[in-house]
């Protein structure tokens, strides 16, 4: 039986996360992600679940860490200003190798800013855990479909690569109603991994979680050891789409909600004769560089749509290595790019 | 040749609490650390909860807390013990969960944390050091050095008009309804021992009874950036701290 309901995207991933197995949430309240702790407390119970409303959202990742340790499905969610407080527990689980999953509905900033749909937390969420040799897997739903899939799919990624996994929107992909086609929400796997603590041991040899290794070879070889998880997961969860003409003269690069926008530009541009076509990275960290190596071949310019100051475009830059030019089209501070301004701006650069 | 005592029909009067692992601890001579984790160990095999519980190591001179008690253990950052505990114990509530704090881990960076783990009124355990001093960064002030006292920051002694006055923990804890078990003890002779072993028993008792938040806090030692032997260590615990701390049950969940 699947159902189809209209539901926020915060609704969306506070249902998939549900769906797809997660009963542990905790997290501190922030605009524009309210709806994702207000929906998880009042249907986490109906399932035997937990929800806990930290005093801070250093608490937060804390509880989150605890509770990952003893190998549940956990997450937490938040907006800008309190991932930048999660920093440190994200670092001390990439560091103790647990998985959880971190939402980050990005708002205007820097400072407190606004609550504005903003994509200025890109190089917090694709090089950011914290401090130390690491990232969080990052990936970037558009839709709010989209969002609820990830939401059920972050997890045993979660738990396949050791690491944090971070969902980023914003505060339009947040709070945007679509239609949603649910699953049945699915039991929680068991706890049989090989590293987590708590319950009663029955004699199995104790296990410590731990990220201090005052031994400066262990530490590399853990950083290694991580490292080597990023490149399995850039060879099986790299994502990411292509929309528009098969023989395009521009390509547009944005994810998230920019991609929305490009999506209604290429539309139009075509119409007016202009072949146009957007490649839409899923996954940020690891970032899809083939289809930009690629495409860049073949077209005369990439354009990158971005809400922020050109964090994305770096990473495009990096992908496409000069072989074709990289412009930008950007707002920032919590401002929305319109088609209408994109066009305009397409036009002034060809 | 000297006689050698025959073993073979000696019986064993003491031994290293199961609740200890083998691994040789890293404490200054002195320091009442070692006192304390030997403790918490034997009320672990008194209880029989060794094979459920979960050890919490924080930062500090303690930081190696998880290689020393013979269960889980997780390493938490600087002043979170508490919120990782309650991680544990909402997702695993069979499991005993303690953390391991000394006085800059909780009353300074960690206050928050245990404060809102006491309101909630959390099934977990506190051990918490006070020693007035932070111990691994190399004897600076700490929320709870008494005043006057010379620490590397405070090198003319704490000022209440510069550094305000010693935190009281116990005294800030104790009106909240959620804690089932708090008491302050120190270890400078064998009756303060066993009066902190006893408290130490009653708190892991009562959260074992799931009646709510336990803490026990114990005045130690630091001979090391006291500047002092460990038995002058032991008699500035008898003469000045006590006078600052004293030593109490304020909360007992049994009556």
């Amino acid at each position: 039986m699947t159902k189809r309901v209209m539901m926020t995207g915060n609704e969306a991933i506070a249902e998939g996360a549900i769906a797809g197995g997660c009963r542990y949430f905790f997290g501190y309240p922030i605009t524009p992600q309210n709806a994702i702790p207000q929906y998880m407390a009042e249907h986490l119970p109906e399932v035997g679940g937990v929800y806990l409303q930290a005093e801070s959202e250093l608490a937060a990742i804390n509880l989150v860490y605890g509770a990952a340790a003893t190998g549940v499905y956990v997450m937490t969610s938040s907006s800008s200003p309190g991932i930048s407080l999660m920093q440190e527990g994200l670092s001390y689980m990439l560091g103790s190798e647990l998985p959880c999953v971190v939402v980050n509905m990005v708002r205007g900033g820097p400072g407190l800013g606004n609550i504005g749909p903003a994509q200025s937390d890109y190089w917090l969420a694709t090089r950011g855990a914290g401090h130390g040799d690491g990232r969080c897997l990052t990936f970037a739903p558009h839709r709010v479909q989209e969002v609820y899939d990830w939401a059920i799919a972050a997890f045993p990624i979660a738990q396949k690569y050791r690491c944090p996994v971070m969902l980023l929107g914003d505060g339009l992909v947040a709070n945007m109603a679509e239609p949603v086609r649910l699953q049945e929400r699915r039991e929680p796997p068991p706890r049989d991994q090989e590293w987590a603590i708590g319950g009663r041991r029955h004699g199995r040899p104790r296990r410590i979680v731990n990220s201090l290794w005052t031994d400066v070879p262990v530490m590399e070889a853990l950083n290694l050891r991580i490292q080597e998880r990023f490149k399995q997961a850039a060879e099986n969860e790299t994502r990411w789409e292509e929309y528009g003409d098969d023989d395009p003269v521009l390509l547009f690069a944005a994810y998230g909600i920019s991609a929305r926008v490009c999506k209604t530009v290429i539309d139009r541009l075509a119409d007016e004769g202009l072949r146009t076509r957007l490649i839409r990275p899923i996954s940020l960290f690891p970032f899809p560089h083939k289809p930009f190596a690629e495409w860049a071949q073949r077209a005369e310019r990439i354009i990158c749509v971005e809400l922020s100051l050109g964090q994305f475009v770096e990473d495009v830059r990096l992908a496409v290595e000069g072989r074709c030019p990289v412009d930008l089209i950007w707002r920032t501070g919590g401002v929305l790019l319109t088609p209408e301004e994109v066009i305009a701006r397409v036009k002034e650069l060809l | 040749m000297p006689d050698t005592p025959d073993l073979a029909d000696a019986e064993v009067v003491y031994h290293r609490p199961a609740g200890l692992t083998e691994v040789q601890m890293r404490y200054c001579p002195g320091c009442t650390h070692g006192t304390a984790h030997k403790l918490v160990a034997e009320v672990l095999e008194e209880l029989d909860i060794i094979d459920r519980t979960v050890a919490i190591a924080t930062v500090g001179c303690s930081v190696y807390a998880y290689e020393y008690f013979n269960t889980d253990a997780i390493q938490a950052a600087h002043g979170r013990g508490p919120a990782v505990a309650t991680g544990i114990k909402r997702a695993s509530p069979e499991s005993i969960v303690f953390t391991y704090q000394g006085d800059g881990d909780l009353a300074a960076i960690g206050l928050s944390e245990v404060i809102h783990t006491a309101q909630r009124g959390d099934s977990i355990t506190v051990i918490f050091i006070n020693n007035a001093v932070f111990g691994m960064t190399r004897g600076q002030m700490a929320p709870t050095t008494l005043l006057g006292q010379k620490t590397t920051t405070t090198p003319l002694g704490r000022d209440p008009r510069i550094a305000g006055t010693p935190m009281m923990i116990c005294e800030l804890l104790a009106p909240i309804p959620g804690v089932a078990y708090l008491a302050r003890e120190t270890m400078i002779d064998p009756k303060t021992v066993r009066n902190a072993r006893r408290s130490i028993k009653k708190a892991f008792q009562a959260q074992i009874d799931g009646a709510g938040f336990s803490l026990v806090e114990l005045v130690s030692t630091c001979p090391a950036w006291w500047h002092m032997s460990p038995l002058e260590a032991m008699a500035w615990i008898r003469d000045e701290m006590l006078k600052q701390y004293p030593l109490q049950i304020f909360v007992d969940y049994e009556g």
